[in-house]
């Protein structure tokens, strides 16, 4: 009952911020943003347009492989961090202040180095992404108990097996807490770094969309890449779920 | 008595400047149950993780069963004190972890951990979780998978100390008839000094900072006597006596 009037009041909330929407978007006021029944109607125009669904299609490629190489270094480098002071020391410094600087100026160095395509893009996800992936990885594995790799290391367990029974189990929790807050970035990631290099994908649909004043497909556009953002975190809330009854307990 | 475990002269300082023990001597003799009892601070638990090979002396040496201690070894099992189990994993994979990690096949260490279980008196709670159960029985599931590697050697630290005493009781009475039936050599830590009388065969009393054996007693009580029995014995009485008048000079 009770998380049935929780659905509901953010129901509400967002039924208020739509009829505002509709209202300023009738009133005609501001060019950039038309009715929201403007928009939704566009959505179907969007979805038929004819090189909709291969822009999709690399995005989605781009943020998938961008997501997957975050992972893939951002783990082994918060797990490295968590268990040794030095590389902590050497490391930590860098995660601050990737964490604070505003990434987007740094794309345009990315392009040099990956050229005007896909590996720019994907370079941009796993720089958007990555740090809080380190980050929450090396807050996860603080928080297993020294006694639990104490018991493994009495029973013969190699560095591999604390790794993998101990270690990982542990930090689970956070670890899965950084790939939500990775996801939204990554989705940040592929949009913008695909408006930098404006030759393929969501990216330049939305450069074309703005510069050409279609603004209700910009907007359908937007809606739709939020609705997908929202789908993926929601997967991964999923996911937290599952490790939601130790988690207290570790 | 041949010794099970032989400490000698050992040392162990941590930072190089806190001086946790002190030249270390005792010897806990085979298939018997040896304490080692003393206030905090006198290094029990430093020495315990030293005979498992989890530290490393600085000077000294451990010898277990003849051979000098060099890391952790399938010969010594540990119990601990915050019982040390994996939150994400049953009971029944808790129990049988000490075998997986040996490469026991998943039907088997399942077979051996069911049987255990049902030793420690746990039966019916193989599927449940950690957090599902109380302090008590969550160090049955520690004791369970220390037996389940059958080790000659059982390091126990300070086992019962997170236990309501009710449960302590009943848990050293099953302790008792759990090894009864076993020729295990068993090291336990504890700061109870009924505790130790009452299930040692040896008493090795230590002193704190630095941690040093002041005296080693040996119990005279009959341990095959009923429980409620041993605790009005007066061998058992005046080796309580005696431990309390030696350990009461630690106490400022």
């Amino acid at each position: 009952m009770r998380r049935l009037l929780r659905h509901a009041g953010s129901a509400v909330g967002l039924l208020c911020w739509i009829g505002l929407w509709e209202l300023v978007g009738r009133s005609g006021q501001l060019r950039l943003l038309p009715p929201f029944s403007d928009v939704v109607a566009s959505v179907p125009v969007l979805l038929a347009d004819p090189g909709f669904a291969s822009d999709v299609r690399q995005s989605v490629i781009a943020l998938a492989l961008g997501l997957a190489l975050a992972l893939a270094a951002g783990i082994p480098a918060g797990i490295l961090m968590a268990r040794s002071r030095p590389f902590d020391k050497a490391a930590g410094l860098w995660v601050d202040i990737f964490l604070a600087t505003p990434l987007t100026a740094l794309v345009p160095a990315l392009m040099v180095l990956f050229g005007f395509g896909m590996g720019t893009v994907i370079a941009t996800v796993v720089l958007f992404s990555i740090w809080v992936i380190i980050l929450d990885t090396r807050a996860g594995i603080l928080q297993a108990r020294p006694s639990l790799i104490d018991m493994a290391r009495a029973f013969g367990a190699r560095r591999r097996d604390i790794v993998l029974h101990i270690l990982i189990p542990a930090a689970l929790p956070e670890m899965l807490v950084g790939l939500r807050l990775a996801v939204i970035a990554g989705v940040k990631g592929v949009v913008v770094g695909q408006i930098l290099v404006a030759v393929f994908g969501i990216g330049r649909r939305l450069m074309i969309y703005s510069q050409n004043f279609l603004m209700d497909r910009f907007w359908a556009l937007m809606i739709c890449i939020l609705c997908f953002a929202y789908l993926l975190v929601l997967a991964v809330s999923l996911l937290e779920r599952q490790v939601a009854h130790y988690a207290p307990r570790r | 008595m041949t010794a099970g475990i032989v400490v000698r002269d050992v040392h162990k300082s941590y930072g190089g400047v806190t001086e946790a023990l002190a030249g270390v001597s005792f010897d806990a003799p085979d298939g018997a149950l040896t304490s080692l009892i003393g206030p905090s601070g006198c290094g029990k638990t430093t020495l315990l993780k030293l005979i498992a090979g989890l530290l490393e002396p600085g000077a000294g040496e451990i010898l277990v069963d003849g051979r000098p201690v060099a890391g952790p070894g399938r010969d010594r099992a540990l119990v601990f004190q915050d019982f040390a189990l994996l939150p994400w994993a049953t009971v029944l994979r808790n129990v049988g972890y000490g075998l997986e990690l040996r490469g026991v096949v998943r039907g088997e260490r399942e077979a051996i951990a069911h049987r255990l279980i049902e030793r420690v008196g746990l039966a019916g709670f193989e599927y449940r979780y950690p957090h599902e159960l109380s302090g008590g029985m969550k160090q049955r599931v520690g004791l369970a998978r220390a037996l389940a590697v059958e080790a000659p050697i059982l390091l126990m630290d300070e086992p019962f100390s997170q236990v309501d005493e009710q449960t302590r009781r009943k848990f050293q009475e099953d302790l008792r008839d759990l090894l009864s039936g076993e020729r295990r050599t068993v090291l336990f830590v504890t700061h109870s000094i009924e505790e130790a009388v009452y299930l040692s065969d040896r008493i090795v009393l230590l002193s704190p900072r630095p941690g040093r054996v002041t005296d080693v007693i040996d119990t005279v009580h009959d341990r095959a006597m009923d429980p409620d029995r041993i605790r009005r014995d007066s061998a058992y009485i005046d080796t309580v006596d005696r431990i309390w008048h030696i350990l009461r000079n630690y106490l400022t």
